[in-house]
């Protein structure tokens, strides 16, 4: 098959993407022809030894935080794996997500929201450590747990909150709902109901980059796509479907696995035949990883690998995240099925207070002005929610609208013409 | 006796007074002969080489050119990149075709049969058919899905549904079936251009088939509008309602029925979503009767949201209970007599026509 010959094109492709840090200048070893050394867990890699790729190595094993920090605590300040500005964003990113959800919740026992809303509290790590990466043309694709994602890309919390409440001034105009963000102007491509539906879309947004870059000879088109989902959709057929495809087809994207142990109450470890969801990487001709979720500089740090590897062309990663959500899988859930110790164990590893502490620690800032973070996100929320509450609901001539770009799909009327043409359309009943 | 008919279609008025049925072939010496797969061809090609978003992805399209040669010689004219074998992952590659839409390229997605489709239904109605209502507008999908639909010749139960019913019951999709190459050629063609997701369900034994075509209909900006269906026979007595395939049946009955003095109208739907009812409840006012015909499963069938409509809108004007032609209430069987039973043939719709116009004795031809 024909499809290879461009291939050699993308070693040489300059990448512009700026990554301050020491480690983007790995180079992972290997060319797009050559078969073997990359396919596996990082341990595999030939990487120069320093304190930076210790932690690359440790990453392919669980690790508790507390002994992460112990380790990272740093032998000079130039092996911090942050900047302080850095730093500061992705702690705000987060407690901008932890507060969000937790708002959530509130409004939706006071009745604001409805339907089913699932929450992702105490998995922010995986969507600060990897979104942030990204450019505003890169695409996210995301699945009913979406909240924080969009957030991360950039949706505005007050359009967010608003989408929630079913108003039209949000980011769907109402018409989504929580398991449905779209943003065009910050590409979140969805919002997908079905386990696994999200993926082969992914999969379609990095075909396209690729198909621009070749096909239309849009010649800095870079874009990447990442692909969010959760350990029970390793199971799904589309997601082996698609892990074939984009290796095939070395398409832009990274699989990002969230798991976090449970699919509703069903225990990974009972639904999975091998539970390590990383090693089914290699078995389709790419990289597995496998990161420690609960630690935002160790996503960060893979991510940062993954994006570029996607972006210089040598095609897509499957990395594997272990995380957690402190939550039920949604508000509807009773939550009986988990262990509490279980609980409690990941609770002590809360992201955020690991990344409060990594910065304390390193006094790349003040304690007061991360708490005047906490105080600003805490207003921006207020905001939203008011924001929402004010809100006029959709007007009844919305319910018509959007079904068909053109819509003319909705046929010609008794009249002759074409029932959109009709000024009192919608506003007549639904009957179309 | 016949006459010359001028036909009325609507929305599109030919220069010149065409023979009204198009299947005797022997009438076409003014116009050229094309097939079905030749217009389907010709109409991939033409709209590839117009716009460079547009792109065919599907099982056996490139190297094998097309499972059933719909797609040949595109692979050599386009590339690879613009011609995708791919891998037999339906679910996986709607998707990807519905990604690339999200960003503006048009995908043609092309199924085997339908039947495969059920494996990527899901993409079909719930990533296409709904993104651009969940989205508010900002994610439309101009895909096109296609390739052969319903019954073919003895390939069994599963390779023989009509998805037209299940299709067009779903909102957010548009579903096409055209009959001769005309249909063919200009519905696929508005079906690419669209901007939103259109189901283009084609049949495997129309393929061959040669119809007349005209000039109009092979110059490279010919366009039928979706929404609107062709009467393809102008009369007087009693309507009957066909799509794909089972146009030919009911044009072939007309011409039973006109021998019995019985005028028959056949509508050719073209487009399944949106029903043209306008259309067919003209026709119903004009005829009183009607009779409708599909391949597939009675129940919840086409012919059922039709005689729904014209009896929400015509039911005055109705002089005998509508009458639904469909495929038999059973999984295809295989054997072949059995299979002819559990499809629609001409005399069913000639019995049924006669029933409808209370006439089980065939009279003498009256004015």
């Amino acid at each position: 098959m024909a499809f290879s010959t461009t291939t050699a094109n993308f070693t040489s492709q300059p990448f512009s993407f700026n990554a301050p840090s020491p480690t983007s200048h790995v180079k992972l070893l290997i060319t797009p022809t050559s078969a073997s050394p990359f396919f596996g867990s990082t341990r595999k890699l030939r990487l120069p030894s320093s304190s930076i790729f210790n932690l690359h190595r440790r990453s392919g094993t669980v690790v508790g935080v507390s002994q992460v920090v112990k380790e990272k605590k740093p032998k000079s300040t130039l092996n911090l794996l942050i900047t302080k500005e850095e730093g500061l964003e992705l702690y705000e990113d987060m407690v901008l997500g932890r507060a969000f959800e937790d708002m959530c919740a509130q409004m939706y026992y006071r009745g604001k929201m409805f339907g089913f809303v699932h929450l992702y509290n105490g998995q922010e790590a995986v969507s600060t450590g990897f979104i942030k990466l990204l450019k505003q043309q890169d695409s996210v694709v995301s699945t009913y747990r979406d909240h924080v994602h969009a957030l991360s890309k950039g949706v505005p919390a007050r359009a967010v909150m608003s989408e929630l409440f079913g108003k039209t001034t949000g980011c769907c105009r109402g018409q989504g709902g929580s398991m449905h963000m779209f943003s065009r102007e910050h590409n979140l491509l969805g919002g997908f109901a079905f386990i696994g539906e999200g993926i082969p879309v992914a999969t379609g947004a990095a075909f396209t980059s690729k198909y621009k870059r070749e096909v239309l000879k849009e010649a800095d088109c870079d874009h990447v796509t990442l692909a969010f989902f959760g350990d029970g959709t390793c199971n799904n057929g589309q997601f082996f479907e698609c892990l074939n495809m984009a290796a095939l087809w070395k398409l832009p994207i990274v699989f990002v696995v969230e798991n976090n142990l449970w699919a509703i109450g069903m225990s990974h470890l009972r639904a999975t035949s091998d539970p390590q969801i990383y090693k089914k990487g290699p078995a389709f001709g790419m990289p597995g990883i496998h990161v420690d979720g609960m630690d935002v500089l160790k996503v960060r740090d893979v991510a940062k690998e993954a994006i570029a590897r996607a972006r210089r062309g040598d095609g897509p990663t499957l990395v594997e995240c272990e995380t957690y959500r402190f939550r039920g899988h949604s508000l509807a859930d009773p939550d009986e099925l988990r262990d509490p110790a279980e609980k409690a164990r990941y609770a002590a590893r809360d992201p955020i207070a690991a990344l409060k502490k990594y910065i304390i620690e390193n006094n790349l800032t003040s304690e007061a002005e991360l708490k005047a973070i906490d105080k600003k996100i805490d207003e921006v929320l207020e905001d939203a929610v008011e924001f929402a509450d004010e809100s006029p609901l959709p007007p009844r001539s919305q319910l018509l609208e959007n079904v068909f770009a053109d819509p003319k799909g909705f046929g010609i009327g008794p009249d002759g013409r074409y029932r959109c043409e009709d000024p009192k359309f919608t506003q007549g009943t639904a009957h179309v | 006796m016949l006459g010359v008919v001028r036909q009325k279609m609507l929305g599109q008025s030919l220069p010149k007074i065409r023979p009204v049925v198009s299947v005797l072939r022997s009438y076409s010496s003014a116009a050229k002969q094309m097939t079905v797969r030749d217009a389907l061809n010709s109409a991939l090609d033409e709209e590839m080489s117009a716009d460079p978003k547009v792109f065919l992805m599907g099982e056996e399209v490139g190297e094998y050119q097309g499972a059933y040669k719909i797609s040949k010689g595109l692979l050599d004219k386009y590339g690879p990149e613009r011609v995708r074998d791919t891998p037999i992952t339906e679910a996986g590659f709607a998707g990807i075709g519905v990604g690339a839409a999200y960003y503006g390229l048009k995908p043609v997605v092309e199924f085997m049969t339908f039947n495969f489709s059920m494996q990527a239904i899901d993409h079909i109605i719930n990533s296409a058919a709904k993104s651009n209502y969940m989205s508010a507008g900002q994610m439309s999908v101009p895909i096109v899905f296609r390739g052969p639909n319903g019954a073919a010749a003895g390939v069994g139960a599963q390779h023989s549904q009509c998805y037209a019913a299940w299709y067009a019951s779903c909102p957010g999709l548009k579903v096409l079936t055209p009959y001769s190459s005309e249909d063919a050629r200009g519905l696929l063609k508005a079906a690419i251009r669209d901007p939103d997701p259109v189901v283009f369900l084609e049949n495997e034994l129309l393929y061959g088939e040669s119809f007349p075509v005209s000039d109009e209909v092979l110059d490279s900006s010919f366009c039928l509008p979706i929404g609107k269906a062709k009467i393809e026979r102008v009369g007087r007595d009693v309507t009957i309602t066909a799509f794909s395939k089972m146009v030919g049946h009911a044009l072939k009955a007309a011409e039973i029925l006109e021998k019995d003095g019985i005028d028959a109208e056949v509508i050719n739907l073209r487009s399944i979503r949106p029903l043209d009812r306008s259309t067919i409840n003209a026709s119903v006012r004009k005829t009183n009767r009607l009779i409708t015909v599909e391949e597939g499963f009675p129940q919840h069938g086409v012919g059922a949201e039709i005689c729904a409509s014209v009896v929400e809108e015509s039911f005055a004007y109705l002089d005998a209970p509508v009458e639904r032609i469909a495929g038999a209430d059973i999984p295809m069987p295989y054997a072949a007599n059995l299979e002819r039973m559990a499809v629609p043939q001409v005399e069913d719709i000639v019995r049924a026509a006669k029933r409808a116009c209370y006439r089980s004795v065939p009279l003498a031809a009256a004015a």
